[in-house]
């Protein structure tokens, strides 16, 4: 029925049941392993028929960093998650330490639900095994986006935050080691995206996975990275380490200068 | 308002008969304007019979067993055909719609076809299948053929590419992508379809029955004609609507129950 095999979802089970407690913050104590992909990309480049949208870009992420990419429209940073997905590839330039498919997973700007298939069926989506396995392993990724409560509902019922929530656990639920996020809270209001940078920043630093997040946000970029990486015209521009401590405080001085700083940037 | 719980509880009872026999209301008027006339022969029973006649004419012939008899073939073609026509229907939209070269070959065909009244292809029916079963289940297939192709085909190729990207990058096969996501994304389209083809399904039926039949409800009519009896032949014609309103009623639960997702079709 799918590609997802029973033998890779009886670890997760066995695992989901000695999960560290929520406080933990160090995403490397899960199962000694630690469970971020290391990615190197080394001077990749993207041609759609004459228009070159990525030029020669070079990148070396360690395993479970938090990246962020900044762009104006079009600058060809979501070409570049579309690399890294798999589901595009790169015309020049190798891409290393590329994950296998069942290994990353992706959040899209919609929520890409089934209408047609209840929340926690949405989770469930692609897993394969035992239905009551799978629905509990569905379940307990609903309850880390804290919608256990509306795991029984239609997807249209939803309010926008609340789908992009279900997203973000039916991609959990395959302990990806690799997370990209192609600006899944562009769509939601100001009040929401800052719930979500939360659930996020949390979710992350207990999973361990890396992540890579596009978005146009600033703020969203700063709050969450532990690297900004600016995009312009195909081409890496900046790449800004972030070493504020978690979780931010927008109020911080410091934040505000470097926000100020890659906005500058961004802008020209 | 706790004053006079009586009229409340009057007025409800009062809004509810409104409710329930409003749309009844004209067609009973009729009724017994039409029983009247035919009472003071102000109307020859060979121009229409009284509805009491028809009534007593549906009697005679449910305790002689002939209604049964022409019912149960009648029922037979609908159903043996539209299962035949649209099952093939159904087939070649799934085909067509899921495959660019397929379709190259065969819509021109079936585009010319379809503009071809089914109905005109008697003659060469009767030509073919004598007055047989098979030329009226041939004419009932043909006529719920393209309402079911073209909707399938539809459907399935309004299917959101982004659902279908989704489905791929979690896992899902070619047949989990099938059954998963363009399957229930084309099922409202299909159903369309559906209640089409069970219009053209009647239609057809009647106009085999009457030109060539020895039994069915339009052989009945035909045959009541050649006696006079308008009261048989007004109760088939009865007949033929209550079937037509039969079909659309169970096309409308078959959409509130696999439909029942999306908030426009759940049952009020």
């Amino acid at each position: 029925m799918t590609s997802l095999s029973l033998p890779s979802l009886v670890p997760f089970i066995a695992r989901a049941g000695r999960r560290p407690p929520l406080s933990s913050a160090n995403p490397l104590d899960d199962d000694g392993s630690g469970r971020g992909v290391p990615l190197l990309l080394d001077g990749i480049g993207k041609q759609f028929g004459e228009r070159q949208v990525l030029r020669d870009l070079s990148l070396d992420i360690p395993a479970g960093q938090f990246v962020t990419v900044v762009g104006r429209s079009g600058c060809g940073k979501s070409t570049l998650l579309r690399l890294l997905a798999g589901l595009d590839a790169p015309s020049e330039g190798r891409l290393h330490g590329a994950v296998s498919r069942d290994d990353v997973r992706i959040m899209y700007q919609d929520a890409r639900l089934l209408p047609w298939r209840s929340v926690l069926d949405n989770v469930a989506l692609g897993l394969a095994g035992p239905r009551k396995q799978v629905r509990a392993a569905a379940l307990e990724a609903l309850s880390q986006v804290g919608l256990a409560d509306r795991a029984n509902d239609w997807p249209g019922v939803l309010s926008g935050g609340q789908r992009q929530r279900v997203a973000l656990a039916r991609a959990l639920v395959h302990r990806p080691r690799l997370l990209l996020l192609d600006e899944p809270l562009g769509a939601l209001d100001a009040l929401t995206r800052i719930e979500m940078h939360a659930l996020i920043e949390r979710i992350w630093r207990e999973e361990g996975f890396t992540a890579l997040l596009v978005t146009h946000d600033v703020t969203e970029a700063v709050v969450l990275a532990d690297r900004v990486v600016l995009i312009e015209d195909g081409a890496i521009v900046l790449d800004e380490e972030v070493s504020l401590p978690r979780p931010r405080d927008r109020a911080d001085p410091e934040f505000g200068r470097l926000e100020n700083a890659i906005l500058g940037r961004v802008l020209g | 308002m706790a004053a006079k719980p009586g009229h409340s509880v009057l007025s409800r009872l009062g809004n509810s008969l409104y409710a329930r026999l409003g749309p009844w209301a004209l067609p009973l008027v009729l009724l017994i304007v039409w029983q009247a006339m035919a009472q003071f022969g102000l109307l020859s029973t060979r121009v229409a019979p009284s509805p009491v006649s028809v009534v007593v004419a549906a009697w005679t012939l449910t305790l002689s067993g002939e209604l049964f008899v022409n019912l149960g073939a009648s029922f037979q073609r609908a159903i043996i055909g539209t299962v035949i026509g649209g099952g093939l229907g159904f087939a070649l939209g799934i085909l067509n719609g899921s495959s660019r070269r397929l379709e190259h070959f065969l819509d021109t065909t079936l585009q010319m076809a379809r503009n071809v009244p089914h109905l005109a292809l008697i003659p060469l029916v009767i030509l073919w299948f004598g007055i047989d079963e098979a030329g009226k289940l041939f004419l009932v297939a043909l006529g719920v053929f393209f309402p079911i192709y073209i909707n399938t085909f539809h459907g399935i190729r309004s299917v959101d590419a982004g659902l279908i990207e989704m489905g791929g990058s979690y896992g899902l096969g070619r047949w989990g992508l099938f059954r998963q996501v363009v399957l229930p994304s084309a099922l409202p389209s299909i159903l369309v379809g559906l209640r089409f083809a069970l219009g053209f399904m009647w239609l057809t039926l009647i106009v085999a029955e009457t030109i060539s039949a020895t039994t069915g409800i339009g052989y009945m009519a035909m045959n009541a004609r050649e006696f006079m009896q308008t009261d048989v032949v007004v109760m088939s014609i009865l007949l033929y609507a209550l079937l037509g309103k039969a079909a659309d009623l169970a096309a409308r639960a078959l959409e509130a129950r696999l439909l029942r997702w999306n908030s426009a079709y759940r049952a009020a």
